[in-house]
């Protein structure tokens, strides 16, 4: 019962949330210049003073202000984003088109940043006089320090043109030909270099945070009482140690996920990924508003839902969080 | 006299510190005999819980190691064990409970959960077995409720009953020693009575060998059979508790003793714990000096003393190193 009523409060917060982030999209689009009505004025190649008053009052543009956010939140409410005059395609669509290629490489780059990261570091915090801990130290000041474009750059150049393992650019190969399996395989060949410098920078986060984490952990009393009930090694650091470790590194990766969308967009240019990031770049570099204010809305709902994971998340590694409303 | 179940021979504990390898425990040597109850008493620092790490193997790692001696149990060296057979020991034959119980338990595992590991890893119980036990030792440690609580997380639970669970899993094995490293002193009194209680009793019951370091001599004289004082990581006395505190053959053990004022006082009551003997503990660097380590702070003390380490000389069950101690 007591989990019901959190979950519903949560997601009370989580909706009042995302109706704030609706009011601050609009109102930032609204205060930056150009509108609809020069979108589609340049489509047609120019249009004069009252054809342009025209188009304005066909789409309520000529409405105060208050009156067309109103509206803008009560047409999302009902899952219309708009109609984008630039695509020539309902919004909705062309978002629902391209919102996979990005959550597959968001979630990739989140899952082996997280996975990799937490071993490094956990294994680093049990040699602490070993190479791992040089390799994370050094790896970390890489991974903050190196702008994603640039690793993503010297990535191509390296291991698509120099050694061409990887392919270029792109998601998938449309001559490849075969089933299920067979395309799976050719878009996680497509993936790797992405995702591993998208995932680079969050790597050297979560790694950096898990050793201090661990460390802290093994040095605690409670893990002084499992190396007395004779534990090995292993079950002492990966079941009594690491479980305790985790909170501070989920928390920050929940907090890092928007961080990661936003990488997204520039690994999505480097490598010419079919996501959201190449339609945001074009859509703003045309004013098409309808279709940055439906990206900025889905990704605050996926920045939303990784919150809520996160929240879950918590909750099944610490009961005392659980006792918490 | 039967046989010791540890005898400690000789022992010696070095510790890296940075002006180098300092000795924290020099030349000790005692026993141990089968169900009796043993107390390592002595001031702050004079390494009463680097003696029962070096028992369970779990000296500081890469701070402190054994550089000399032996630890016999059931006639093998411990000290000479690797860490493969120290484990197959710790949790089973010899198990330890500490000072902190609000820390010693993990946050994120139920109690019970907690308990039984020790059954599942020591005596191959399945998961089922292992639980059902669990509730019947959360039950020997008298916790009511045991069937509801075996489930519950440490943070539900009092300090009181959170050392009554580190009671249970020292306890889980039947080991032939537990080793009780200041239990009740982050409890209160009345509490930290019935902990003593819980020892006692579970003690005689299961015939198990405790040695209890406390600060509380009050618990001394009321629990232990034989008693080792301890200071500045020697021993300074040793002996069965009645002939010690009645006439103590070293100033030290008659320092402490006279801060006590009611030594027999109940259990229940509230005592003092060991006050201070006037004069502070030498410094660590100090502890390999060839001299009586107490010659700072005895008003017996003459230049024999501070020039030279004072044997231990025997009255009967009692050993004193003290040069003096025929005079006390
Ligand atoms: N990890 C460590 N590194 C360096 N020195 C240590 C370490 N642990 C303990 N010591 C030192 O070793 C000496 C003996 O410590 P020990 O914990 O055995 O004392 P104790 O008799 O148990 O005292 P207390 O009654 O306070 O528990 C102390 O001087 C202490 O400062
Ligand atoms: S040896 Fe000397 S200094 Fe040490 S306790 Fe005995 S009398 Fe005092
Ligand atoms: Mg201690």
């Amino acid at each position: 019962m007591a989990i019901f009523m959190t979950i519903l409060q949560r997601l009370t917060y989580a909706a009042l949330l995302l109706i704030a982030v609706l009011v601050l999209n609009f109102t930032m689009m609204n205060l930056a210049p150009g509108d609809v009505a020069d979108t589609i004025a340049a489509s047609m190649g120019g249009a004069d003073a009252e054809l342009m008053d025209k188009i304005r009052a066909e789409y309520g543009l000529d409405q105060p202000f208050i009156v067309q956010l109103g509206a803008y939140i009560g047409r999302v409410l009902s899952f219309d984003l708009g109609y984008s005059y630039f695509y020539n395609a309902p919004v909705t669509e062309l978002i629902f088109e391209r919102l996979p290629a990005t959550l597959l490489l968001v979630i990739a780059a989140q899952v082996l940043a997280l996975v990799i990261g937490v071993l490094l570091g956990v294994f680093s915090a049990r040699h602490p006089n070993g190479v791992a801990n040089y390799f994370v130290t050094l790896f970390a000041l890489f991974g903050y320090a190196a702008p994603v474009f640039w690793t993503g750059i010297l990535l191509l150049i390296g291991f698509s043109l120099k050694i061409p393992l990887f392919p270029v650019a792109g998601m998938s190969d449309v001559t490849i030909e075969g089933g299920f399996f067979v395309k799976a395989l050719d878009i996680a060949h497509h993936m790797v270099l992405p995702v591993i410098t998208l995932g680079s920078i969050f790597l050297a986060l979560y790694s950096r945070l898990s050793r201090a984490s661990m460390l802290e952990v093994l040095g605690s009393d409670y893990v002084r009482t499992a190396k007395a009930k004779g534990l090995s090694p292993r079950e002492v650091t990966l079941k009594h140690a690491l479980k305790n470790a985790l909170p501070p590194v989920v928390t920050l990766a929940g907090l890092q996920f928007s961080a990661v969308i936003s990488g997204a967009v520039l690994v999505e240019t480097v490598f010419s990924w079919p996501g959201l990031g190449q339609l945001a770049l074009t859509s703003i570099l045309a004013r098409d508003t309808p279709t940055i204010l439906g990206i900025l809305f889905f990704s605050a709902l996926v920045v939303i839902i990784g919150n809520l994971l996160t929240d879950l998340v918590m909750r099944m590694i610490d009961p005392r969080v659980r006792g918490r409303a | 006299m039967t046989e010791p179940l540890l005898k400690i021979e000789n022992l010696r504990i070095e510790l890296a510190l940075r002006s180098g390898q300092a000795p924290v425990i020099d030349d000790l040597s005692l026993e141990l005999r089968p169900g009796e109850t043993l107390s390592f008493v002595g001031e702050s620092g004079c390494g009463k819980s680097m003696t029962a790490l070096a028992i369970m193997g779990l000296l500081p790692e890469k701070v402190g190691s054994i550089a000399g001696g032996r630890i016999l149990f059931d006639g093998r060296d411990m000290a000479q064990m690797n860490d493969a057979q120290l484990r197959s020991i710790r949790g089973n034959e010899i198990s330890m409970i500490f000072q902190e119980p609000m820390t010693s338990l993990n946050p994120v595992y139920t109690v019970g959960e907690q308990i039984a590991e020790v059954l599942r890893r020591h005596k191959g119980m399945s998961k089922q077995a292992a639980w059902a036990r669990a509730i019947e030792l959360l039950d020997a440690v008298r916790i009511p409720n045991a069937k509801s609580r075996v489930s519950d997380y440490p943070h539900q639970m009092s300090g009181g009953q959170r050392q009554r669970v580190m009671i249970a899993i020292a306890l889980a094995c039947a080991p032939k020693i537990l080793i009780a490293d200041e239990p009740t002193t982050a409890l209160d009194v009345t509490v930290q009575a019935q902990i003593f209680d819980l020892l006692r009793d579970l003690g005689r019951e299961t015939g198990t060998a405790i040695i209890l370091i406390t600060h509380d001599m009050g618990a001394v004289s009321e629990m232990a059979d034989r008693m080792v004082v301890m200071y500045a990581g020697r021993k300074a006395e040793d002996g069965p508790v009645a002939p010690v505190i009645s006439h103590p053959r070293h100033p030290y053990t008659k320092g402490l003793i006279s801060c006590v004022p009611h030594l027999l006082a109940k259990l229940t009551e509230q005592r003092p714990d060991l006050t201070e003997v006037p004069g502070i503990v030498p410094a660590l660097a100090s502890f390999g000096a060839d001299a009586c380590l107490f010659a700072s702070r005895c008003d017996m003390a003459d230049d024999k003393c501070r020039s030279s380490r004072p044997p231990e000389v025997a009255f009967g069950e009692q050993h004193s190193a003290c040069w003096k101690a025929d005079q006390l």
